[in-house]
């Protein structure tokens, strides 16, 4: 394949070349352990430290309130296990919502089957919660509420500031899984009273395999990998020192030029949601309040899988809500949630841009993009005859 | 990442026959916009009764649109009886393979196929009816269409019969009743004996007098033990406005009102629940 028009970052990111340039020499040559006692591995301690310091500075938190972990859904495992943990016994009630990332979504139903109450909210045709309901849904036995930042299939933003206000009012832990924020929104832990934060660092240009959990000091986090000391005996296991390097910088570099960087995704997005609702008819835009590099549209009558196929033909890299993609055979729970009907659902399509998409990638995809649907409603037969 | 054959994404690419024909012989329809996946398939006879002119229209994903290419191709020039031959494992050969959990594509290329072919002979609509009990309420996939993709694919786990079919892949809700399906045929398979007459008896309904009264007490109760909560798990609802010789009036709620899927909710659900358990003389309709 020739030509690559990436339109895929929520799903993951191509690593920052300043990233790969930190990591190198961690690869090639500081190869040594931190734990180590001599000076071959234990100088390498100082650059996970400052990696801490770089995501800490991120997220306006304390180096000492972020813990290193495998990835986003690492973290919000062990954020919802541990609060629960924390809670203690008489408290077996769990809320979120019926949107979020399936790493949210299959611990709480994990919970309901040993027996904890599950509340899983609804969101309005737009995606938005009903805060009133959020709220009257905490009861005494309330353990934690956990509601994502941003939806990673539509990019609508929960107002989590005032979330956690409501939350925190009622002695209630509260989790956000912030993975599709990171490093796109500005997130200032000093002002919102979080209690665990989860990131990845895949999804803003660090390599795989490496995630952030935030847990708020004076929380008595019970470690979740026995075995060693690190990561303040929390996640032991030798350090993933070249993902570590790599979560840091890219935290840093984030941070550098972030509204900067937000203004251009919005503007791109901003041409190509204008530009398929221009050229295309029966098209539908899920999702309000959005993330500034997400798009998510219903081309109606069509299916996404076919959409995805023809479109990677011509290099372009999106993703779909569609059940065929997924494996599954129902179509996203998302959109569902959103009430967005399933024969939208079925032909849903998501762009999602970064930092590195240019003006002639939207472009392009707007010149091929509308060919695609008319070649593919040609076959529909749901589509009137001429 | 689907794992298609070279095959599956040049029909794909290059699909052979979409279109419409104006005066068909035959036409059969099958899926809804719902489903994710529908197939209208359309043939003219020449005068020696074979396919001179067939063509397809296909909502779905690559392999659904492939497999519908495969089959024009297969069947045109075919008479009637040759093309009743072709069985979805047929068109799965014909591509190369199908990646398992795209299996369902070549059972819909084979029931539009029959479908054309029903509507050809008899004159029926086309769609593909819904014949007997519905066990996959999400999909409206009937014991009938489950028993026989068992036996024509050999079919040994409910994995592969959702592969197949898409029973039991929507709210689960149907699982454990695809399992005792299979394992009663597996079972008659050891023993040797033979499916059809099960499949006889798990089409015809309850029958039963009842009176006015009686008739609306049980649509009432039917509605509230069995219809409602599995609407319910979907975010809609159900009322009951009139009950009016065997025509029962309802209104659908809810995530159901704007859905697009009220028909189909009516068809695979509310109609054949009620039929099952009340009289099999009931239509339903939506009131506005």
């Amino acid at each position: 394949m020739s030509k690559v028009v990436y339109l895929d970052n929520n799903a993951t990111t191509r690593v920052a070349p300043e990233v790969v340039a930190a990591i190198e020499p961690f690869l090639k040559k500081y190869y040594g352990n931190p734990s180590s006692i001599h000076s071959f591995g234990g100088r390498v301690r100082k650059h996970v430290e400052k990696a801490r310091e770089q995501v800490a500075a991120l997220l306006n938190a304390s180096p000492e309130e972020i813990i290193f972990t495998g990835g986003g859904s690492e973290s919000d495992n062990t954020a919802i296990m541990g609060a629960q943990a924390l809670a203690g016994p008489d408290k077996r009630h769990l809320i979120t919502t019926r949107v979020e990332h399936e790493a949210v979504l299959q611990v709480g139903h994990h919970l309901r089957e040993l027996g904890y109450r599950l509340t899983e909210l609804p969101v309005d045709g737009k995606g938005a919660l009903d805060l009133d309901l959020l709220e009257r849904s905490i009861s005494a036995d309330t353990a934690l509420v956990s509601v994502m930042w941003a939806n990673n299939e539509t990019g609508v933003v929960f107002p989590v500031e005032k979330i956690a206000e409501i939350v925190k009012s009622r002695g209630v832990f509260f989790h956000t899984d912030a993975v599709q924020v990171g490093g796109k929104l500005p997130i200032d832990l000093q002002k919102v009273p979080i209690d665990f934060l989860a990131l990845s660092g895949h999804k803003f240009h660090a390599p795989k395999g490496v995630g952030i959990l935030f847990v708020r000091k004076g929380i008595r986090m019970p470690p979740f990998i026995r075995g060693g000391h690190q990561e303040r005996g929390l996640r032991a296991g030798t350090e993933n020192v070249p993902g570590i390097v790599g979560i840091g910088r890219a935290a840093e570099l984030a941070a550098s030029d972030l509204a900067e960087v937000a203004e251009r995704e919005e503007y791109l997005r901003g041409k190509l949601e204008e530009g398929i609702l221009a050229s295309c008819k029966d098209v539908r835009l899920n999702g309000a309040n959005r993330l500034p590099n997400t798009l998510n549209v219903s081309f109606e009558y069509v299916e996404g899988e076919s959409i995805l196929l023809m479109l990677d033909d011509l290099g372009i890299c999106a993703s779909s809500g569609s059940a065929c993609t997924s494996g599954s055979l129902d179509p996203s729970h998302v959109l569902l949630a959103m009430s967005v009907p399933h024969s939208a659902a079925h032909g849903s399509i998501r762009f999602s841009l970064s930092r590195y998409t240019t003006e002639e990638e939207i472009d392009y995809t707007l010149d091929h993009l509308p060919a695609v649907i008319e070649r593919l409603r040609e076959i529909s037969p749901f589509v009137q005859q001429a | 990442m689907w794992d298609y054959t070279d095959k599956v994404m040049e029909h794909f690419r290059k699909p052979r026959n979409v279109g419409y024909i104006k005066d068909p012989d035959g036409v059969g329809e099958v899926g809804s916009l719902a489903c994710g996946d529908a197939l209208r398939l359309m043939f003219k006879l020449d005068d020696q009764g074979r396919i001179a002119d067939v063509k397809f229209q296909t909502f779905g994903c690559g392999s659904a649109i492939a497999t519908s290419s495969a089959l024009t191709e297969m069947i045109k020039g075919k008479t009637i009886e040759e093309a009743e031959k072709v069985t979805n494992q047929d068109i799965v050969n014909f591509l190369g393979g199908l990646p398992e959990q795209k299996m369902h594509c070549s059972v819909m290329g084979r029931e539009a196929l029959e479908a054309a072919i029903e509507n050809y002979r008899d004159g029926t609509t086309g769609q593909k009816k819904l014949e007997g009990r519905v066990v996959c309420v999400c999909f409206g996939v009937t014991e009938k269409k489950i028993r026989q993709a068992i036996r024509d694919n050999k079919l040994t786990s409910v994995e592969q019969v959702t592969n197949y079919t898409k029973a039991g892949g929507g709210c689960g809700g149907c699982v454990g009743e695809i399992q005792d399906i299979l394992d009663q045929m597996l079972a008659d398979r050891d023993s040797g004996a033979v499916f059809d007459g099960r499949e006889a008896a798990a089409e015809t309904g309850a029958e039963q007098k009842l009176t006015t009264l009686q008739k609306v007490k049980l649509v009432e109760k039917t509605i509230q033990d069995e219809i409602r909560p599995e609407l319910q798990r979907h975010g809609g609802d159900i009322e009951l406005v009139d009950v009016d010789g065997d025509s029962v009036l309802v209104v659908l709620k809810g995530a159901c009102t704007d859905c697009g899927m009220t028909r189909f909710t009516l068809e695979t659900l509310v109609q054949p629940k009620l039929r099952e358990k009340v009289s099999g003389e009931l239509v339903v309709r939506e009131a506005y």
